[in-house]
């Protein structure tokens, strides 16, 4: 970030007439914007991909009406602009609150929980120059920050005043507490081998090629954290198999039952872009980040910084359709397999990683 | 004023509105939200002054682990037993003389001390520093703290286990 703001400074005379620190906190305000609008964005196009590949899962097509009418786009087709209508219905849409809720609380709990997701977009490495700010600690730095979604989330449930949310919302507080552990134990994995929490420093170690990703490193121990990461992440954003707080079958909605309009756009939101920012951190900790799978092959044409952000990106997309591709195979658990999957399946085998990694650094 | 202070009164100014409203709130469940906004902004004052990996931890244990707990608490007794849980106000007189005793005590030692003021400057990497004096000076504290809380642990399986009959 100072870097830039100090390029900036020293090329154009336009930058040089401010302070840097008022560059600064425009610099960072203006980021901070570009993220909400990045989640904006990718929710947008999630939501298509999810109502799509769920649909080709299960052998239908999905929206195909909705195509605009403006001439060329209206070629594209397989109903593009499905999740644009929804976007504006959702904005059209009266926002209710219920009688007996707690009106301040449910007014900050959506965005408490939307906060959380954008504050840990600050440090995901798009690429080398390319992060908001590439700070020391900066796995720890999102374990942490990601830790208020849990109050979003228990706020939303509790300020509806109703059976359904309070219900949602403590199963979803049971769950991401519990599944915070195996995370940040495996987490603790990729920290211990590359001795840094700095993103950067982990996918500088990964450089080089597929076989140089912590994947395939110390096999099949890292094979088991990345599996345990993924799990723990998906529970954590409480997708299916892990969406309990949310089962529409039993609880209606969960925490977001008495949320219309544009708050219940915000929950939507912040799930599909926790979703991405799942995917940049698993790439980031376990596939290589922006580094291309290729290495030297092709000449290191595909090592070029530009090709940077294009891997990474593509690396979280494939997550994401792997989040879905679960959730359109499994049935949801039951809260008491749940709670066994975390504490006496994930959590051992983290520890048995952990274990395992340091006997080999040491021997 | 340049932005370090800007932030820093941002934060300060947040960290006592909402130990106000911590303190001063009937509703127990905005007592939590208001102690929750204590300390993330005391986490960012942590920040300013370098101590990058205290302010992570600080988010880490208290707002994902207690507050969250905190809150757990009071959903779990107000909603479903239906007990309305609001403080009160009790033995106001001698709550005043104890609160303006800590006070004067506080002013004292903030005017009595000889602070250190750094320039705030460049952020340098804490953990690295943090972990070896942890692993050489400050290791017997380190093992104690590990095996309280290993005792806790225990204690909470002992007493969320299933009684057998």
């Amino acid at each position: 970030m100072e870097a830039l703001i100090q390029a900036l400074q020293s090329q154009s005379a336009f930058f040089s007439q401010f302070s840097e620190s008022l560059l600064a906190l425009i610099f960072f305000v203006l980021f901070g914007l570009l993220f909400a609008t990045v989640a904006a964005v990718c929710a947008l196009v999630f939501v298509y991909l999810e109502r799509k590949v769920s649909a080709h899962m299960q052998d239908r097509l999905g929206p195909m009406e909705v195509n605009t009418e403006i001439p060329v786009l209206k070629k594209i087709g397989h109903g593009w602009a499905q999740t644009l209508a929804d976007a504006f219905k959702l904005l059209l849409k009266e926002d209710i609150i219920p009688d007996a809720a707690d009106r301040r609380l449910h007014l900050i709990a959506p965005f408490i929980l939307f906060a959380a997701v954008i504050a840990a977009f600050a440090v995901m490495p798009f690429g080398e120059k390319l992060v908001v700010s590439d700070m020391n600690i900066g796995v720890f730095f999102v374990l942490a920050i990601t830790s208020f979604s849990v109050i979003g989330v228990i706020l939303a449930g509790w300020a509806s005043n109703n059976k359904w949310s309070l219900l949602g919302g403590m199963r979803s507080a049971a769950q991401i507490v519990s599944y915070e552990i195996p995370n940040g134990l495996v987490v603790l994995v990729i920290v211990m081998q590359v001795g840094s929490m700095r993103f950067n420093d982990i996918v500088i170690a990964q450089s080089g090629g597929i076989l140089n990703w912590h994947v395939f490193q110390f096999f099949p121990l890292n094979l088991i954290a990345f599996i345990i990461a993924f799990l723990a992440t998906l529970a954590e954003a409480n997708r299916a198999p892990f969406d309990l707080p949310e089962a529409e079958s039993e609880l209606t909605a969960g925490f977001a039952t008495e949320y219309s309009g544009f708050k219940w756009a915000i929950f939507y939101l912040s799930e599909y872009a926790n979703m991405f920012l799942i995917g940049i951190f698993l790439s980031a900790l376990f596939l290589g980040g922006w580094t291309s799978p290729f290495g030297s092959l092709f000449g290191g044409f595909f090592d070029q910084p530009g090709w940077q952000p294009i891997w990474i990106i593509l690396k979280a997309v494939a997550i994401v359709f792997l989040q879905m591709w679960l959730r359109w195979t499994l049935p949801r658990l039951r809260v008491d397999q749940l709670m066994y999957t975390s504490w006496k399946v994930l959590t051992p085998f983290a520890f048995v990683a952990i274990f395992g990694v340091g006997l080999w650094m040491l021997l | 004023m340049n932005y370090f202070d800007l932030t820093f009164y941002v934060f300060a100014i947040g960290a006592v509105v909402s130990a106000g409203m911590m303190v001063f709130s009937r509703n127990l469940i905005y007592c939590a939200v208001g102690l929750l906004f204590a300390l993330a902004s005391v986490a960012g004052i942590y920040v300013l002054l370098g101590a990058d990996f205290l302010a992570a931890t600080q988010l880490m244990v208290y707002v994902g682990g207690i507050v969250a707990l905190l809150l757990f608490g009071i959903m779990l007794s107000v909603k479903f037993t239906g007990v309305e849980l609001r403080t009160g106000t009790l033995q106001m007189l001698p709550g005043l003389m104890i609160a303006a005793g800590l006070f004067l005590l506080l002013v004292r030692m903030v005017f009595r001390t000889e602070w250190a003021v750094n320039q705030p400057g460049e952020m340098l990497p804490t953990t690295s520093t943090i972990g070896k004096r942890i692993m050489t000076d400050l290791l017997i504290p380190f093992e104690i703290a590990s095996i309280l809380l290993l005792v806790a642990l225990i204690g909470a399986a002992y007493m969320a286990r299933r009684e057998r009959t």
